[in-house]
């Protein structure tokens, strides 16, 4: 080995050990001073508490916005998943004028950004004189995440299903029993992964939310209202939360969709 | 003639997949967005909407100042974003393509993405722990022997360092990509042709990457120029950028006209750069 590649190699990893710094410190901050015994999240750090964790579990506004949360990105993720494979079925398998057209419509709103998304639905809410609440929410999030799911699940309709679904036609299944029974196990990974990323997106989006709930809230947005407060423990360790709530969707994403899915 | 009939009744269970996403699309995404479009020409008469059908909100844009420097400062901080993302992404995400072990690129990866998936707002909010004038950082400097705190939190700067840390991890994603894709004999090639690491990069791999690179930047462009939490949690309030005041249009004043127009600019300007970026890769590819 010469001194160069000892050197280049020495210079790639401390480059990819800094850079890896720089991506993990706001984070293990975040979560190091949620334990912080004291009141203010920042150095020294004085000892190792649950206290803020308590509080976080105890307090009935972060707790229902947690619900809130929840249910939102539920529901909407499992509207957006099957509005979306609808559709991508209907344009996959039918011959339909105006496809292209068709799908141009269906993945605009991925790029609307989602204040303007918020801004219109305000709008039009206004107008209509629909009351702001987690219903008006849940509307924004299936109109950001259909097209997702859209793109996702028909991105993954190839040819090779269409002769597994003729074959069950041809063995006398109808329609919806083809598409139960046959596409939709066929297409489960891709299914699945539009699911998980719609949910992540529904469970951390604030401005959506923000503009368009009035008094029940969704997570992000009561620790919108936390952050006012300025710096706080409590708000530490309710990001934590957060924080491994998604790296547990994340990595469940990660075993059972994508390495199920390339295992085959 | 059976086969026609057949046809039709095809056709018709085709639509009855496809038009419920079709009606929520209109429903909730167009039409509201059509509202939106015909607000922006209205006027705020005493706390309600009068349609003047005028470009009144339009033109406040060279009577109004800090309006135009709100789109400045948009197009100022997201340029810088997407220029530092890109330098500081390619490299890394070469070293977990080439210098990373195969079976351990993807756990790199995967732990490079995974602060990704924190909330965003409690992102911003740990760089404030961090760069606060009593935060990690400061706390640091101090004790090395610096004599006042810096002033990083509420800056410009702030803003710009809590949005490339989440782009470099976008970007990462996006070139790694990329570069495994490209056939190893390329280099193989460049090598016997007695190319040496620099120029192989140089000549073969950037050209080859750069149109996913201009994919990368052109994302990192548009989440950047709309987003409202990263400015408004690091910058203050010294430096607005054109989603902070949209909001403070919708808050304070409940100006919903003005809002509209300046969401329309700022829809116009994503939409111009993605016909530079669609030019440029139909030029790239010629």
């Amino acid at each position: 080995m010469s001194l160069r590649s000892i050197l280049s190699g020495a210079f790639s990893w401390s480059y990819f050990v800094a850079i890896y710094v720089f991506i993990f410190l706001p984070v293990a901050v975040l979560v190091l001073f949620s334990f912080q015994d004291g009141t203010l999240p920042i150095p020294p750090f004085n000892g190792v508490t649950l206290k803020w964790y308590a509080e976080v579990f105890t307090d009935p506004k972060l707790m229902s916005a947690l619900g809130n949360s929840l249910n939102v990105a539920f529901l909407s993720s499992l509207l957006a998943c099957l509005l979306g494979f609808c559709a991508a079925y209907g344009l996959a398998r039918f011959r339909l004028p105006a496809t292209a057209l068709q799908r141009i419509l269906l993945t605009a709103p991925l790029t609307v950004s989602y204040l303007i998304i918020a801004l219109g639905l305000l709008v039009l809410f206004n107008w209509a004189g629909v009351r702001l609440s987690l219903w008006t929410v849940g509307i924004g999030h299936v109109v950001i995440n259909l097209p997702l799911c859209f793109a996702i699940i028909y991105a993954s309709m190839g040819e090779h299903q269409k002769n597994t679904e003729r074959a069950a036609q041809d063995l006398g299944a109808n329609g919806i029993q083809v598409v139960l029974l046959v596409t939709a196990p066929m297409l489960m990974p891709s299914i699945l992964a539009a699911f998980f990323l719609s949910l992540t997106f529904s469970w951390d989006e604030f401005i959506i939310s923000f503009l368009l709930s009035r008094f029940d809230v969704t997570l992000p947005v009561e620790i919108w209202s936390l952050l006012r407060s300025g710096l706080n423990p409590k708000t530490n360790a309710i990001g934590s939360i957060v924080f491994l709530t998604s790296s547990v969707l994340l990595v469940a994403l990660e075993i059972f969709v994508f390495r199920a899915g390339s295992g085959k | 003639m059976k086969s026609a009939s057949i046809e039709i009744r095809e056709a018709r269970k085709g639509w009855c997949f496809v038009v419920p996403a079709l009606v929520w699309t209109i429903a909730f995404f167009v039409v509201p967005f059509a509202f939106m479009a015909a607000v922006s020409f209205a006027s705020r008469v005493s706390r309600q909407i009068v349609y003047t059908w005028d470009l009144g909100n339009y033109l406040n844009f060279f009577s109004k100042s800090y309006l135009l420097k709100g789109l400045f400062v948009s197009l100022e901080i997201t340029l810088m974003v997407t220029v530092i993302s890109v330098l500081l992404a390619y490299p890394l995400a070469w070293i977990i393509a080439e210098r990373v072990p195969k079976r351990w690129q993807r756990t790199a990866l995967i732990l490079a993405i995974l602060p990704f998936w924190t909330s965003y707002v409690v992102r911003s909010y740990s760089w404030l722990l961090v760069l606060s004038s009593n935060g990690v950082i400061n706390n640091l400097l101090l004790k090395i022997g610096l004599q006042e705190p810096l002033e990083l939190a509420s800056t410009t700067t702030a803003t710009v360092i809590g949005f490339v840390h989440f782009f470099v991890m976008l970007l990462t994603l996006t070139i790694y990509s990329n570069l495994v894709q490209l056939s190893p004999n390329y280099q193989r090639a460049a090598q016997d042709l007695g190319a040496n690491t620099l120029q192989t990069f140089w000549h073969v791999i950037l050209p080859l990457t750069l149109p996913g690179i201009m994919v990368g930047a052109f994302l990192t462009f548009v989440l950047c120029i709309g987003d409202y939490i990263t400015p408004q949690i690091l910058g203050g309030n010294n430096e607005l950028v054109l989603p902070q005041i949209i909001m403070l249009q919708l808050g304070r004043r409940a100006d919903i006209p003005t809002a509209a127009a300046l969401s329309i600019v700022l829809m116009l300007v994503v939409t111009l750069a993605y016909i530079l970026c669609l030019r440029w890769l139909k030029m790239e590819r010629a």
